[in-house]
């Protein structure tokens, strides 16, 4: 801890760092960290493409390392199981409800910050009160209830469930990009007889696409990710999506299951995982955006 | 909808006298139009399920069959149930224990972040990976990681001659305890060192400058000038990690479910294998509306006790 916290700082008391010193405290603990964060996906990775024999044999195969690596696990996962319907199904439920929560929270927080009803201020942390209820304690009322509409065992019931975590969140996101919009904007707007639905999609709309871009890829991580909900609602295999279909479909007695499940679980990430490696900055702006409101 | 919504809002009409009509040409009336689907959505399916879950739980409603009301049954027979308390002392534990250990990894982890490094973005990058990965597939990789037979851990040290039999990762109790908090400290560290950082990034240069021309050490920098500029942020990431640890649900589904003879149920798994998977929802709904108050606390003390930090430092 000997440089301070600032990049100026550093600078100026460089001198007092020595080189080893600063590996010992700062290279050396960020590296056991990096390597103790990475391991569980190096380790799947290298599962996903080992052959079978090598899987358990570790005395005379050093696990670590893989020789002869093959894509029959991640080939049987793609032409002999209902990978693909899954990934389409989640595909599907997550674009479908990241865009219905997109549609729902930004009327919201449009509304909330710019039309200022009477209330408003009200609705706001009542929505984030929302953000505040886990799904843990309400999916048993809501199992009954997605029975009653008939909805059972449908990816709809995903569909509309999904929002309730979504909404809260990209609300307050929202609010916060649409806050920045100046209201000179929107006064010149009205003036020259425009309705609000015009400012909102012509003004603010193209104003605001670096927040609409992070509570959508957000909102589509949360949804990619859902478990509890998917787990309750959806029972018959064709209609389940990647993280419940990889834990009860692949998880049986087999000695040699080892290797389909860690490719169900790599091919089930990797879109994330592509998705992030595009919009890291949005990801970030998201996750403390929503927490500095 | 759009049409309403494209009504003008300033325009009052003068001639139309009724309440109704103004009402109608008021802001109240288009944030109205404009708060309806969000207001649909979370009351149909969040405010209406949450009354719905308390009146489940006093009555002896199963899956196919309509229940009545038996009053606080449930809570009774909660209350004698041994496997209930373990659940709530299990949650509690995996509670305050990934809680206390994220927050102090992922407090030192921005603290390392914030220094001067070189490829310091992708660095930032790769540490969110664990939390981009949804959690139940990278749960998989752990308990693959903690199989009893081929776990690697168990190699590595019977290589290095520190262990001559594998370790039962999940099959001991105390050991399946260690490992889904281990898992779970793994999965939520990223989060709270990222929204730290961010934090910590908005800390003026100036402070450190002044306190360092007053003679200030590194931990007294520390203590006085990031700690406290960085409280209310620290209240707001951990309210959300001490929310989403104690409901967690998926990991130990992932890894354990529950077992080994219910030493890593957590309230939410027991309520599920209750509720759905035997059917009972009266008693399902109780255990989960059994961890609402334990919620409210648990948000009051890191929430509260957070900001309680800031006005004493003033």
């Amino acid at each position: 801890m000997a440089d301070a916290t600032t990049a100026d700082h550093n600078e100026g008391m460089a001198y007092l760092d020595t080189l080893p010193r600063r590996v010992l405290t700062v290279y050396l603990p960020l590296v056991v960290i990096l390597v103790v964060l990475l391991f569980p996906f190096y380790w799947m990775a290298l599962t996903a493409i080992k052959p079978d024999e090598q899987l358990i044999d570790m005395e005379n195969y050093n696990p670590f390392w893989v020789v002869a690596p093959t894509f029959k696990h991640i080939g049987k996962l793609l032409f002999e199981t209902r990978y693909p319907l899954w990934l389409w199904n989640t595909m599907l439920v997550s674009v479908a409800a990241t865009a219905l929560s997109l549609f729902a929270s930004v009327l919201a927080a449009y509304a909330i910050v710019r039309i200022r009803y009477k209330g408003s201020a009200l609705v706001g942390v009542a929505i984030f009160m929302a953000y505040l209820v886990p799904p843990s304690i309400l999916f048993i009322p809501l199992a009954t209830i997605i029975q009653a509409y008939g909805l059972y065992d449908s990816p709809m019931a995903l569909i509309l469930v999904y929002p309730t975590i979504l909404i809260p969140f990209s609300t307050w996101l929202l609010m916060g990009y649409f806050k920045t919009i100046p209201y000179e904007l929107e006064e010149c707007a009205l003036i020259d007889g425009a309705t609000r639905w015009q400012i909102l999609v012509k003004i603010i709309l193209p104003l605001a696409v670096p927040g609409l871009i992070s509570a959508g890829i957000f909102s589509f991580t949360l949804c990619w990710n859902e478990f509890i909900y998917a787990l309750t609602f959806l029972s018959s295999t064709q209609n389940k999506t990647v993280p419940v279909a990889v834990v009860s479909e692949f998880v049986d007695g087999d000695i040699y299951r080892w290797g389909s499940l860690m490719a169900g679980a790599l091919v089930g990430s990797l879109p994330l995982v592509i998705l992030y490696s595009f919009f890291v900055e949005h990801y970030v702006s998201a996750m403390t955006g929503a927490v500095k409101e | 909808m759009a049409d309403i919504a494209l009504a003008r809002p300033a325009a009052a009409t003068p001639e139309s006298g009724s309440a109704w009509a103004r009402f109608r040409s008021s802001r109240g009336w288009l944030g109205f139009w404009f708060m309806l689907p969000a207001a649909a959505i979370l009351l149909l399916f969040l405010a209406y399920p949450l009354g719905k879950g308390i009146w489940l739980s006093v009555t002896d409603t199963r899956i196919g069959r309509g229940g009545s009301f038996v009053g606080l049954e449930n809570y009774e027979w909660l209350w004698d149930d041994s496997v209930f308390w373990l659940s709530v002392f299990n949650t509690l534990l995996y509670t305050v224990i990934a809680s206390i250990a994220k927050f102090g990894i992922g407090l030192y982890l921005a603290l390392l972040l914030n220094k001067r490094l070189p490829c310091k973005a992708l660095i930032r990058s790769i540490v969110l990976i664990p939390w981009v990965v949804p959690t139940v597939l990278s749960a998989l990789a752990f308990w693959w990681i903690f199989d009893s037979q081929f776990s690697i851990i168990s190699w590595s040290l019977r290589r290095l001659g520190l262990i001559s039999t594998n370790i039962d990762f999940l099959g001991d109790p105390t050991m399946a305890r260690i490992c889904v908090t281990f898992a779970n400290i793994w999965r939520g560290v990223p989060f709270i060192a990222i929204t730290l950082l961010a934090g910590l990034q908005t800390v003026s240069p100036s402070l450190y400058e002044a306190a360092s021309i007053d003679g200030a050490t590194p931990w007294q920098n520390f203590r006085h000038i990031t700690l406290p500029l960085l409280t209310p942020i620290i209240a707001v990431v951990m309210t959300f990690s001490v929310l989403f640890t104690f409901t967690d649900f998926q990991l130990i589904w992932a890894m354990t479910r529950g077992g080994p003879v219910n030493s890593t149920h957590l309230m939410a798994t027991l309520s599920y294998q209750r509720g759905i998977l035997s059917g009972n929802l009266g008693e399902g709904a109780a255990i989960a509306t059994a961890m609402v108050p334990f919620l409210i606390l648990a948000i009051g003390i890191s929430w509260f006790g957070l900001q309680n930090r800031k006005w004493q430092s003033g």
